[in-house]
This record gives structure tokens, C-alpha cells and sequence, in this order.
């Protein structure tokens, strides 16, 4: 296999890079939805961000590459298995096309084997695949709904249970689900964005500058893959050492009392539906100020995730043009000065 | 206007060969073209033009629209495995075409998931493993090439013209790829394909990329180890031209200063160019601005807008009764087109021949299933509605009624939203009907078409009756069920011509109406009269509409009364 293009060497998206490394710091956070133009380098910065996670270990031949270190976390076949071979793999991205069917996704009868030796086997789909791992779904807005449904539902249970044609079958799968899309096609319905952790607006450069350093990246990738990744291997080793760190520091960032109180009077401010934002923008400044090698959440980090982890939360007339993020900001201005 | 001088003939016969010649030298790179055109002559030349260049050397596969997933992508033979007894598997037409190219036949036709696949295939990492020759015969604005295949590709360019000079000639030099790579890009001229592009309006920096490579080949196919201006201008022809959203707007003073305060700061004086960045911007904008086909532009928010509220609406239509929605029994299938097996349907189709079948094949163990025997499932999906709002812009309809309507309208629209309907606008005043927002699920668009519409003007209602017809065959022909809602006095003074005439133009509207009854478009009339059952209500029996007059109407009601209309419609099938 090729290189993949380096996570470091995308020019500009800031915003989006940082959302999709938070999402790996704390995967807990939900995923990620990235809204905006095509050719942006959505997709790009998704497979990038795996090539630059470290590899994990899985059980061999498992269909759902279930993670030896927890039994909990294991599919019934693993758990039966005493002292299971492993394997060290990368972490699986799957994308999820377009008009992918509900057999394709949660899996279904194995036809090759029902027809050759009638046999009743289940055939993983692609949630199995993307178990411990990615899935990515460009234009998630033109996803069939009952798609998007069973995706999140998925998502948010971390286990697929399918009950079709005969079959029993439950297994793990949990993934950190990014989808794109562009808003003007089409929209998500409120109950699907509530459920992503995080969104950005992803935004094609306006400046000369990006415009260049983008083509030319791609084109010196494109000459000589190997050569253009190992360039930026240092960045992205600062990166994964960056990443590593904080996933195991994560856990002991302190989250004050009074930063707590203050990100629930902002989510009461903003009116937001649910719980689930007020949990994701705490994970995500916790996850922020992991990533940054620092040991407590300031309002800062705060003001900086509210953005991502509530623009979409926000109760929305369908034909109040006012932007999100405006509300997001007037909010932060008469609450924290 | 400056133009490039030791290019090669820039006229589209040029382009033409040239698309030919870079798609040949580098399958891999620039995703491939887009024909816009019929199938004919022109078309038959070009591929011609492009076997010349390859030789024949690179696979040149071609897909029918109604290409299934299986055979795209490979997978399961299923009549080769049913004969046989074990697994066969057949390779897709896409690892066919490693390297070389894959002609689309109709690719306006295409459905949004096999587009999806292609898409994908294409972004396999650091190169497409083949070229995409997309034939886009649509005609009209209903129709378009899939935005995620267009936007992949590098060219476009209508073979038709200029077809006499489309001729192939002498052959290309070897390795051009690797000459290519080793071709020097100017910063200069990076910044002036950017700059140009951004005034272009071109939203994806993939254009950018495209262009580089353009640029580099071009050069390469010259035998010149650096870029100069005329690759870039060829470029930005081919790349840029038709991907432009909007006409370039005269350097404005402030633009011209930071641009000499860039080549201030910039230490290029060693250049013996005299050229400024800017300048070489502004030739190579010019040479793309000769490329623009005529009228483009003013086309060009209403197709963009066609294209997007589009590419929603293809897996609409194309799944429907496949996977979700009421089961509707079962029926003989193949169930690796996307439907669902039924397999207790199948064994119980097979069941009776299997001691014939055991017969013929006495080796075989198991259940013997032919192709013959499998049952998909079937399933009826209510389908989506589309409701189009005709709205009289006209000096009759009083100015302040229409402010009332746009009340109703805005009621009717946050209902839409719930329901996930899509919702169009057409306007009509003075002389014609316009469709002012193409059929999309944004409701911003189409609060703000309202909210910008202005006034004035005769009552084209025949028009407006007629362009309501085409968009209602439009939203039928994708699967939708259109709802036609009239805000009008009904009060017609303009004939179909665009003459004043009364008479004549309410006879007229009258028979527009009875086509449009006829077609079997339900329809709802709204007065905004101030004397009610006048010829609002003739124009209501005309098609048989319901007919709310606004000044007994809340714009409630009116909600009220759609919403019901809207939900009636989605049910019939």
C-alpha cells in the first residue's frame, strides 16, 4: 500500500484538524460532522488521521478485530477464546458510499456460503469493519434517513445487534463517526445532528496563499508518495507523541466546579436541547487541554469548544438566517465578558 | 486581451485533441472529462482521437447507465455459482479499466450510488486508477452529470464544435508522466492560476490541482522543462472555464495596491519579467474569459442551484420500493441489486424441482437453487412531495396582499420542513414565468426568493401555468409527487406571446389550466383579490384546485389547508 497523504501536510483547516484530533484523543466525545464545500480536504484529513494513529492490536481472525486487552469489549466468539493469537494492525477507516444498502452496512446472510454449501453464516458489514476504528460517510445528508437511524443508533450503543433473515447476531462496534456533507443540498434533521459530538464548518480558503500551498502539496505528494510522507514524518510523529500523551492524560485533566457550572449557564443560555451538548463540550475541553499538555480546563478552553460542540445543538427556527456561531459568540460576550 | 502565442490552435476543435492527448499521457491524475453532447460524430471523433493517442494501448471500457453495483465493482457471479456449486467470482468493469479509461454512456442518468462508488474508486489515495469519460446528454436544466462525478473530473468540453478540425496527429513521446514531474513550476505562475481561480468563483482547490498537472503536461508535451504563461493560460481554459460561478470583476484599486505592495515586498528584480503577479493573472483570467461560452453565466445560478437541489433526490427515486416502505410481497429479483432476499419465498420456488435437479447434478449436495428461483422483496415508499409555489408578482395583485401571502408562504414552509418536502418557487410578472428556486429541501433559499421577489407588471398567468407544467413533469420524472399552490388573482392580461391583450390571455390561461389538470397535477388556488370569487375561482374550476380566498383566509388556514393538500397528494400513489 501507498503512503497516505500526511496528516501535517494539509494546508489550512485548522479548525477541522483539531476537531478530528480531539475525536481521537477522546473518542467518547461521538464524532464529528464536517459541513462545507467540496474539495476541501475532508476526506483527505480522515484518512490521514488514521495513518497517523499508532496501530492497535486485535485478535486474529476476528471479523470484528475485537481488542485483546478487554473482555468486555469483546465479541461473544472472543471472549470464548483462551489466550487468543493477536495481531497488530492499523486502525481500520471504512467509508460508508452513498446507497449503500442496510445488508451492506449492518451486515447480512452470507449468500457465497448459503448458495455453495448452505450454510447459514453471517456476512460482517461494514459497522463490523469499522469497529475500534472510523466510519466515514461522505454527504451524510443525502444518506437515506433509515440509514443515518441505524448509524447512530449504532453509534451510540457501540454494538450492532442484527436480527434478519434467520440470523442472531450481536457484535461490538464502536466507532467514531465523521460525516460531510454540504448544508445546501440538503439538510439533517435536528435529532441526527444532536447525536454528532462535535461540527465544523469547513470553509475552501479564501487566500492565494492556501490556494497554492495546497496544489503544490498535493502534487509533490502525488509525484513520489513514500518520499513526500517520510518529509513529514517528523511533524507527524510530534503529532502521534502529541496524541499518545494526551489519550493517557485525558483522564486526570481537572475540570473545576466553577467551569462546570459555567458550561451548564451557557448550554441554559443557548437553549440547548438535551444534555448531550453540555457532556460534549465538557469532554472536548478536556480533551483540548489534553492535547495541549496542560493539567487543568480554563474558560478559555471552554470559549474555544463551545463553538464546535454546540453550534449544532442550537433549537433553530428553519427560516431564522442568523448564524449559530453569532448566537454562540453574543452568549460567550453577555456570560463571560 | 492578450493571448497565448505558441500554444497549440485555441479553438474548441484544439481543445478537444488536447484533452485527448493529456488524458492519454496521464490516466491517472486529472479524474477525466466530461462530453457534453449527444451521442453523434463529435463524440465518435473524440473517442477516436483518444484511441489514436493510446494506441489502443489502455483499456477503453464502456458502462451503460443502468450498469449494476456487481458488475462496477466485481463481486459474486451468481448464475456462474449456482451452476458450478462453489463461489465464482467475476472482476468489475473498474479493475477492468486499470490505467486506461472508462467511457459512461448517459452518465446524466447514473444514480447517486453507483456515482457514489465511482467517486470513491477515483479517490482511491495518491491516484485515480483510471480516467472517466463521462457522456452528459442532458439537455435541459432537470438533468446533470452527478456533482460528485463532475467535480472529479478535470475537463468539459462539447466534442460538437468544431468538430471538422478534430483530428488526431503524430503520437505522443514516451514517459511524459515522469518529463512531467520534472517540470518546474514558476511560484509566479501558481499564484496567478490560484488568483485566477478564486475570481472565477471556483469553490474546490481540486480545480487548482487539476490545473498544476495541466500546466506541467502541457509543458512536458512542448519538450520546455519549465511552465511558462501560455500553460498556464491552456490551463486555465480547460480547467477553469467551465467551473467558473462568477464573472470576474474588475480589479478593483484596493486589489491593485496590496498586489504592488506584494511585489514590492517580493525580491523579483533579478527577474528579467517585467511581469507583475497580478498582470499575469489578469492575461490568463483573459484567456479564460474568450473561453466562456456564451450565456454561461447567465445560466449559471440557475443550473448551479438545478444541479445541487438535485443530486438529493437520485437515491430517492432510484431506491424507491427496494428497501423500505410497506412490503408489497415478493417478486423474481436479483438480490444483489440492493433488494432483499426472501428466502423462504426462494427455497419454496425450488422446492419442487430439486428431484429433477438432483438428477442432473447427482454430485452436488445441498438445496439446488438456479438463478430462476430467487424472490426479492418488494416495498411500496410513499413518495416525497414537491409543492411549488406559482406567486403573481404582477402590478394587480396588490403589493400589500402579496406581503399577507408571503405570511401564508412562510407558514407552509416551516411545515415543509418538518415533513422533509421540498418546496420550488416560480414567479411571474410583465412578460414571463420564472423559475425562481428549482425544487430543494433548503428553506432558507426559498424564504429569501420570496423575500427578494419584486413587483409590478402585467399578469403572465398562461406563463406562468406553463412553466408550473414542465417543473410538475420534472418532479414526476424524479419520483416525486408535485402540489402546484397558486398565490394570484387569477386576473391574466398578458396572451402567451406577451402581448396586452385580457381577452384573449384569460381564454388562454384557461386552456393552460385544463393541461394542466389533465397532466394530474393537484393544485390549490389562493385569492389575493380583494373582491373574492372573480377569476380566481374561474382559474381554481379550470383545475379543478382548491380554492381558499385570502381575505377569509388566516394565513393559518392556509397552512392549514396545504398542509392537508401536501399530505393527501404524498399519499396517492
Amino acid at each position: 500500500m501507498t503512503a497516505r497523504f500526511p496528516f501535517s501536510a494539509i494546508a489550512g483547516q485548522d479548525e477541522m484538524k483539531r476537531a478530528l484530533l480531539l475525536t481521537a484523543v477522546d473518542p467518547m466525545i461521538g464524532g464529528l460532522l464536517a459541513f462545507g464545500d467540496r474539495g476541501t480536504g475532508k476526506s483527505t484529513a480522515v484518512r490521514a488521521l488514521a495513518a497517523l494513529l499508532p496501530a492497535m492490536k486485535a485478535i486474529e481472525g476476528c471479523p470484528y478485530h475485537c481488542d485483546p486487552a478487554s473482555t468486555q469489549a469483546q465479541c461473544e466468539a472472543c471472549r470464548n477464546k483462551t489466550k487468543p493469537k493477536t495481531k497488530s494492525m492499523p486502525i481500520p477507516v471504512v467509508d460508508l458510499p452513498l446507497g449503500a444498502t442496510e445488508d451492506r452496512v449492518v451486515g447480512a446472510l452470507d449468500l457465497e456460503r448459503a448458495l455453495a454449501s448452505g450454510e447459514k453464516a453471517f456476512e460482517p458489514g461494514l459497522l463490523a469493519a469499522a469497529n475500534r476504528g472510523y466510519l466515514y460517510v461522505d454527504e451524510v445528508n443525502l444518506l437515506e434517513d433509515h440509514i443515518v437511524d441505524l448509524l447512530l443508533d449504532v453509534a451510540a450503543s457501540g454494538e450492532n445487534v442484527v436480527e434478519r433473515e434467520g440470523l442472531s447476531i450481536r457484535h461490538p462496534a464502536r466507532f467514531v463517526l465523521i460525516g460531510s456533507g454540504n448544508p445546501e443540498e440538503g439538510e439533517l434533521r435536528p435529532q441526527l445532528l444532536d447525536r454528532f459530538g462535535l461540527s465544523v464548518d469547513v470553509r475552501t480558503p479564501t487566500d492565494v496563499a492556501t490556494w497554492v500551498e495546497i496544489a503544490r502539496r498535493r502534487l509533490a505528494y502525488e509525484a513520489d508518495p513514500e518520499a513526500y510522507a517520510a518529509q513529514w514524518a517528523p511533524e507527524d510523529a510530534e503529532l502521534q507523541r502529541k496524541l499518545v500523551s494526551a489519550r493517557k492524560k485525558v483522564e486526570s485533566v481537572i475540570l473545576s466546579d466553577e467551569i462546570l457550572e459555567r458550561a451548564a449557564a451557557l448550554c441554559l443560555a443557548l437553549q440547548t436541547d438535551g444534555l448531550r451538548g453540555q457532556l460534549t463540550l465538557m469532554r472536548a475541553a478536556r480533551a483540548l487541554t489534553a492535547f495541549e499538555g496542560r493539567k487543568q480546563v480554563t474558560l478559555d478552553d471552554l470559549k474555544r469548544m463551545a463553538g464546535p460542540a454546540l453550534r449544532h445543538r442550537l433549537r433553530r427556527n428553519p427560516l431564522d438566517e442568523t448564524g449559530s456561531q453569532t448566537r454562540i459568540d453574543r452568549a460567550l460576550t453577555e456570560l463571560f465578558g | 486581451m492578450t493571448k497565448p502565442t505558441d500554444a497549440a490552435p485555441r479553438d474548441a476543435s484544439g481543445d478537444a485533441v488536447l484533452i485527448c492527448k493529456l488524458l492519454a499521457a496521464d490516466p491517472n491524475h486529472l479524474g477525466g472529462v466530461a462530453l457534453a453532447s449527444g451521442p453523434g460524430p463529435g463524440r465518435d471523433a473524440f473517442l477516436a482521437c483518444y484511441r489514436h493517442y493510446t494506441q489502443d494501448q489502455t483499456p477503453l471500457i464502456t458502462v451503460p447507465s443502468h450498469v449494476s453495483v456487481d458488475r462496477l465493482e466485481g463481486g459474486l457471479d451468481i448464475a456462474a455459482t449456482l451452476a458450478r456449486g462453489k463461489p465464482i467470482k467475476s472482476r468489475g468493469l473498474m479493475a477492468t479499466a486499470e490505467n486506461g479509461a472508462l467511457l459512461l454512456l448517459s452518465a446524466e442518468r447514473l444514480s447517486i450510488d453507483k456515482a457514489a462508488r465511482i467517486a470513491l474508486a477515483m479517490d482511491d489515495n495518491h491516484h485515480t486508477p483510471f480516467s472517466l469519460i463521462a457522456c452528459d446528454e442532458s439537455r435541459d436544466d432537470d438533468e446533470a452529470l452527478p456533482a460528485i462525478l463532475a467535480e472529479r473530473l478535470a475537463f468539459r468540453i462539447n466534442p460538437d464544435q468544431g468538430i471538422a478540425a478534430l483530428k488526431a496527429e503524430g503520437s505522443l513521446p514516451k514517459n511524459i508522466t515522469a518529463a512531467a514531474d520534472a517540470v518546474t513550476l514558476p511560484e509566479k505562475i501558481e499564484k496567478a492560476l490560484a488568483e485566477t481561480a478564486l475570481m472565477l468563483g471556483i469553490a474546490s482547490p481540486r480545480a487548482l490541482i487539476f490545473a498544476f498537472r495541466v500546466t506541467k503536461l502541457h509543458a512536458a508535451l512542448n519538450h520546455r522543462k519549465s511552465v511558462n504563461e501560455a500553460d498556464a493560460a491552456v490551463a486555465a481554459q480547460l480547467v477553469f472555464a467551465h467551473r467558473a460561478t462568477q464573472m470576474p470583476v474588475e480589479q478593483s484599486e484596493t486589489e491593485d495596491q496590496s498586489e504592488d505592495q506584494n511585489n514590492e515586498s517580493q525580491p523579483d528584480s533579478s527577474d528579467t519579467d517585467s511581469d507583475s503577479g497580478g498582470a499575469l493573472a489578469d492575461r490568463v483570467l483573459d484567456a479564460v474569459r474568450a473561453h466562456l461560452p456564451e450565456g454561461l453565466l447567465a445560466k449559471l445560478d440557475a443550473s448551479a442551484f438545478a444541479r445541487q437541489g438535485r443530486s438529493g433526490t437520485g437515491a430517492k427515486a432510484a431506491k424507491a420500493g427496494k428497501t423500505r416502505g410497506r412490503p408489497l410481497g415478493a417478486r423474481r429479483g436479483d438480490p444483489r441489486s440492493g433488494a432483499r432476499l426472501d428466502l423462504v419465498e426462494t427455497l419454496r420456488v425450488a422446492a419442487p424441482w430439486q428431484t429433477l435437479r438432483r438428477r442432473t447434478q447427482p454430485n452436488r449436495s445441498g438445496v439446488l437453487v438456479h438463478k430462476d428461483d430467487f424472490r426479492v422483496r418488494r416495498f411500496k415508499e410513499s413518495r416525497e412531495t414537491t409543492a411549488i409555489f406559482v406567486v403573481d408578482a404582477s402590478g394587480s395583485s396588490a403589493i400589500r396582499r402579496l406581503a399577507e401571502a408571503k405570511g401564508a408562504v412562510e407558514l407552509i414552509l416551516a411545515d415543509c420542513y418538518v415533513r422533509r418536502d421540498r418546496v420550488a418557487v416560480i414567479a411571474f410578472r410583465s412578460k414571463s414565468a420564472e423559475i425562481l428556486l428549482h425544487p430543494t429541501r433548503s428553506l432558507q433559499r426559498a424564504k429569501r426568493s420570496l423575500a427578494e421577489l419584486p413587483g409590478g407588471g402585467g399578469t403572465p398567468l398562461t406563463a406562468a401555468i406553463e412553466t408550473t407544467l414542465s417543473l410538475a413533469d420534472q418532479v414526476k420524472r424524479t419520483g416525486g409527487v408535485p402540489l402546484a399552490v397558486f398565490l394570484t388573482d387569477g386576473r391574466a392580461n398578458i396572451t402567451r406571446d406577451g402581448t396586452p391583450d385580457k381577452a384573449r390571455a384569460l381564454g388562454e390561461s384557461e386552456s393552460a389550466a385544463k393541461a394542466l389538470r389533465a397532466s394530474g397535477v393537484k393544485s390549490l388556488v389562493i385569492d389575493l383579490s380583494d373582491r373574492p370569487e372573480g377569476a380566481a375561482k374561474v382559474l381554481a374550476t379550470a383545475l379543478a384546485a382548491l380554492y381558499l380566498p385570502l381575505p377569509h383566509a388566516e394565513s393559518h388556514t392556509i397552512s392549514n389547508h396545504v398542509g392537508a393538500a401536501m399530505k393527501s397528494a404524498g399519499e396517492r400513489r
